[in-house]
């Protein structure tokens, strides 16, 4: 089963918000004339920007009513990412998701999805592993 | 191995609002304590994903900035809580071969438990 594709308009002050919101300092975050110099279009999103990103693929996902996703049961397990070409305020980034798998361990059901994430050029921006747990 | 400096930060009750707003996610365990409690939990809870930010915020130290964070994977063992400090701490371990990257081993604490074990990180030095 997959989810998408859902695209993701990166605003400058959408941003700065979030690394306010994580702690995260660096001037590539919150200056554009940092980020210029240092070869950037714009503002760096922080690498778990991502998160922000890919939540319209991943929230279409685990509120589809095939999945079935017991909410009040429902625990976030586990999550990878792999990070790709750096996202900049102006981009566009387009996310798909995917069910790998769903097992059945010591009366708990894990699902695994992957969300991956393209910029406008196509090319990858970050790879996403979300291992979510209903006990 | 080296140690990366321990990274603290205190949530406090505004944090998880704050990360509410600028993520979208506003499921309400993370800003109604009445339908944290309601659901079992011992009062709202930090977002998993927050906490996982924090995690990077301290894995990128053994390289130079945000981009310098290749991959980044956790497993949750119980949630954050506002109120307490959390204090992730990182060892670095050998260069990656052909990757150009670091591994980082990391885990998270909060008011004497382990939240997050085995976290591991690959970063360009």
């Amino acid at each position: 089963m997959t989810w998408g594709p859902v695209t993701y308009a990166v605003g400058r002050e959408k941003v700065r918000e979030y690394a306010t919101a994580v702690g995260e300092t660096s001037p590539l975050c919150h200056d554009v004339d940092a980020a210029r110099a240092a070869g950037y279009a714009d503002v760096v999103a922080p690498p778990m920007f991502a998160a922000v990103y890919k939540a319209g693929a991943i929230g279409a996902a685990l509120t589809d009513p095939e999945i079935g996703m017991d909410f009040a049961r429902m625990v976030h397990g586990a999550q990878e990412f792999s990070w790709g070409e750096p996202v900049v305020a102006g981009d566009e980034v387009t996310t798909e998701a995917e069910l790998l798998r769903v097992d059945e361990r010591g009366g708990l059901r894990f699902f695994e999805f992957e969300t991956r994430s393209v910029n406008q050029r196509g090319e990858s921006t970050c790879v996403g592993r979300w291992t979510n747990i209903v006990r | 191995m080296s140690e990366l400096p321990d990274l603290i930060v205190a949530p406090d009750r505004i944090t998880a609002v704050r990360y509410a707003g600028a993520s979208g996610d506003f499921n309400p365990i993370h800003v109604d304590d009445d339908i944290a409690q309601a659901v079992g939990l011992p009062g709202r809870i930090m977002h998993g994903l927050w906490t996982m930010a924090q995690i990077a915020r301290a894995a990128q130290q053994a390289g130079d900035g945000p981009l310098a964070l290749r991959r980044l994977q956790v497993k949750f063992r119980g949630p954050a809580l506002p109120g307490d400090e959390l204090t992730v701490t990182g060892k670095v371990g050998e260069a990656e071969a052909g990757e150009g990257t670091v591994r980082v081993a990391l885990e998270v604490r909060q008011a004497g438990k382990r939240i997050v074990r085995d976290a591991d990180a690959d970063v360009a030095p």
